[in-house]
């Protein structure tokens, strides 16, 4: 066992001991030392994010936040907490992610109720993701859930769990839950080959948010709990997938803007596809509008084009979307089923699309 | 309720090796998958990931995103990676970092692609076999070997056998050699799309669908390829009926077509070896559907065909070429559309188009066949087509220069 074996076994240790007593949290207190360390903390609670091992209560320099449209993740419930260092806000920008400040750190735990029915009660947490900023960039860090609830490990190779639940029709449901590797976080997280937020960008965080049973504004709520510079009034603002009283185009752009637009943009892991599925897409030829497909193999469904507008049932966005069958469905990450609220809405949009990719007026 | 195996735990790597370079030493077991994608995670620039012989199986992708590591089996009929029960992710393996060199393994039976790296600047794949066990089948992945957005790529001596599109395809990427491979019983064999210089040459070949492709897409970040070198190869009987899913640009790929180039620029085909393509051994032909990407150029330009050696071909004509047979026409050892005008995003466009045709030689006796089918705008009808065999002669393309790969 020369140097660099030991030096990869010291690191497995340092995984499996606790850490130093510099790296243990106090209750309460912020650990920056865990934050701003480029060697990853062992256990989520290291960081003194939360005041009780489970993290379930937040500490008091976190606010939990929302996103009007979603990532579709299996039908996993999600809470998200945003922190910024005592004194440092986020810069507003309205395109893009906001501008996190070093040390910054977002917190994404994706949980099952143990029944849809009941969704405030019995909830298992499956794995806390953490982005955070370092001086070095953005990592990205998957923690995940012993079976007491009690500790979140890093576990950089991600992780296989067997998640049930009763759904709201009082059915049992199973999901085998893959908890990303390192190298397919950054599969999604990834722009310009770096690793970067997706959530957090003006536009997704402008709506109203519950905070312990009121409903308030989320950006003005940000600058006030010191996380935002400012919150101009003229945001942006994507609507929310599944607002009926949304245009339909507007929420069918948000719900691809957030649920393919991360690899589907000209800087993303699927630049090469030339298809480009963000917010900011004007051409109906690179959102799909009659474009041929490349590099899709048998995910074509013997199909012409991703979208065929008037005709979703012959379009293969909409074929990748329904499939559940790796080397067909899309995303290829992040799910094994299908998002049946999200797969309707794009077939609503398709179908009532003209020939140039407009929506037809009613 | 919630069972957990986290995969950590099984961290089951030896490491041996100098102060500098680390080899993770990979066994075939039950914990293969998390022991190789750990050690494709841990590894640091300048390791090797060694797979022992024997058959491992994988039910979710792998992927390496470390620069200058070498993964390495025991050679491609020893160490087989198959992915028959992959449930999750788009490919077998996936290489998104620089200076990665994958040796003597094989890649079996993927859903989606075998092996792909993108934006992998300096990556070679050498003695690999990328396989779809039951052979072509439609329901198989699309690529076997899939280099992408990257520079100076090298594929060496592998084997890629019915993938459902292409076996080796290489695209929008710069500085590429491949060869020495061999290619069978796939729709294409071998493809160079949306590139800029390549080398492709000393490769097999056969029983593809369509043997080598040299194209351009529309609407695509990278357009506008040339400069590719064809040559020393052995392209033959390629005659497998098409298996793409429809809506592919290959699914209307005739089958029984030794190389064809579309819609590029500065393609020098010589010294290869054609025989048995039922269709044509050679096809110079402009991309046919309407075009909405302005900068696009739908025609073939500055083609050179010389020094070949012409086997048997043009018995068989097939997709969209059998409109010819209706018309009384025989298949030719060389056929080009005759496209020098194009319609892209509403305006048409002239240009001169040089082919150059010299030197071949015919093994049949027939002398060396060429057909110009005179459909002056790409994309008409081929019943329209005003066929002569007058071959342009000897016209002075410079040749692209042979490519050197940048050191790593």
């Amino acid at each position: 066992m020369m140097a660099r074996g030991a030096f990869a076994f010291a690191l497995l240790l340092l995984l499996a001991l606790s850490p130093g007593p510099e790296a243990r949290a106090r209750a309460g207190a912020v650990n920056m030392a865990a934050i701003l360390s480029e060697r990853p903390a062992a256990t989520l609670s290291d960081y003194g994010l939360f005041l009780d091992p489970g993290a379930r209560e937040p500490g008091p320099a976190l606010t939990r936040y929302d996103l009007n449209t979603p990532l579709y993740s299996d039908d996993a419930a999600k809470v998200r907490y945003v922190f910024t260092p005592a004194g440092k806000a986020a810069r507003y920008r309205p395109d893009g992610v906001l501008d996190f400040p070093v040390g910054s750190v977002l917190v994404k735990t994706f949980a099952f109720p143990a029944d849809m029915r009941r969704p405030d009660r019995d909830i298992r947490f499956l794995e806390t993701r953490l982005l955070i900023h370092k001086a070095s960039g953005w990592v990205a860090l998957p923690y995940v859930w012993n079976e007491a609830q009690t500790q979140a490990r890093l576990s950089l190779i991600g992780a296989n769990l067997d998640a049930r639940w009763i759904d709201g029709a009082g059915a049992l449901q199973q999901v085998a839950w893959a908890v990303p590797n390192k190298n397919q976080c950054k599969g999604c997280h990834a722009l310009d080959e770096a690793v970067t937020p997706i959530g957090p960008k003006a536009r997704n965080l402008n709506g109203l948010t519950v905070q312990n049973g009121q409903s308030t504004p989320q950006l003005p709520l940000w600058v006030a709990r010191g996380h935002l510079d400012r919150a101009p009034e003229d945001a942006p603002r994507v609507a929310r997938f599944d607002d009926p009283s949304a245009p339909l185009d507007a929420r069918a752009r948000a719900y691809l803007d957030v649920n393919c637009g991360h690899c589907h943009n000209p800087r993303g892991p699927a630049s090469n596809s030339g298809l480009s599925l963000t917010i900011e897409t004007q051409d109906p030829h690179a959102l799909g509008v009659f474009k041929r497909p490349v590099a899709t193999g048998r995910g074509t469904g013997d199909f012409q084009f991703s979208i065929k507008p008037g005709a979703p049932e012959q379009s293969i966005l909409l074929h990748r979307m329904q499939s559940a069958e790796p080397g067909v469905m899309m995303p290829e990450l992040g799910r094994t089923r299908t998002h049946g609220a999200g797969v309707t809405l794009i077939q609503e949009w398709i179908a009532a699309m003209d020939q140039d990719g407009r929506q037809k007026t009613p | 309720m919630l069972r957990s195996f986290v995969l950590a735990s099984a961290f089951m790597v030896a490491a041996i090796g100098v102060a500098e370079a680390k080899t993770f030493k990979i066994k075939p077991g039950p914990t293969v998958q998390a022991d190789l994608q750990t050690a494709l995670i841990s590894a640091r620039p300048g390791d090797t990931v060694q797979l022992a012989k024997g058959r491992y199986e994988f039910n979710a992708g792998l992927s390496l995103d470390v620069d200058r590591v070498t993964v390495r089996g025991a050679g491609m009929d020893k160490t087989i990676l198959s992915f028959k029960n992959q449930r999750t992710t788009g490919e077998g393996l996936l290489v998104t970092s620089d200076d990665v060199t994958l040796r003597d393994f094989a890649v079996e039976d993927t859903p989606g692609d075998g092996i792909k790296s993108k934006g992998a600047d300096r990556i070679r794949y050498y003695r690999l076999r990328v396989e779809w066990t039951r052979g072509p089948h439609p329901q198989n992945g699309a690529y076997g070997i899939y280099p992408v957005t990257s520079s100076d790529v090298l594929i060496e001596e592998c084997v890629v056998r019915a993938s459902a599109d292409a076996g080796i395809y290489v695209g929008q990427s710069r500085n590429i050699i491949v060869r020495k491979n061999i290619a069978e019983r796939n729709v294409a064999g071998i493809e160079i799309e949306n590139s800029f210089n390549a080398d492709v040459h000393d490769n097999i070949a056969r029983e593809n669908t369509g043997g080598i492709l040299v194209f351009d897409l529309p609407g695509l970040p990278q357009i506008g390829g040339h400069s590719t070198r064809v040559f020393r190869n052995q392209i033959v009987n390629n005659n497998t009926p098409n298996f793409s899913s429809i809506g592919n640009i290959v699914a209307t790929l005739p089958a029984g077509t030794g190389f064809i180039v579309m819609a590029t620029k500065n393609v020098h085909v010589f010294d290869n070896v054609f025989a048995e393509n039922g269709t044509a051994n050679v096809i110079i032909n402009a991309y046919r559907a309407s075009i909405a990407d302005a900068n696009y150029n739908p025609l073939p330009r500055d083609i050179v065909i010389r020094n070949n050696t012409f086997g048997r071909a043009g018995y068989k004509l097939d997709g969209d070429l059998k409109a010819l047979s209706q018309m009384g026409i025989q298949g030719p050892d060389i056929l080009w559309d005759g496209s020098t005008t194009y319609v892209a995003a509403g305006a048409p466009k002239t240009e001169p188009v040089r082919i150059s045709i010299a030197d071949n030689i015919s093994q049949s006796g027939a002398g060396v066949r060429f057909l110009n089918l005179g459909l002056a705008v790409a994309g008409a009808d081929f019943a329209d087509a005003q066929p002569s065999d007058a071959a342009p002669g000897l016209l002075k393309i410079q040749e692209p220069a042979p490519i050197k790969l940048a050191k790593r």
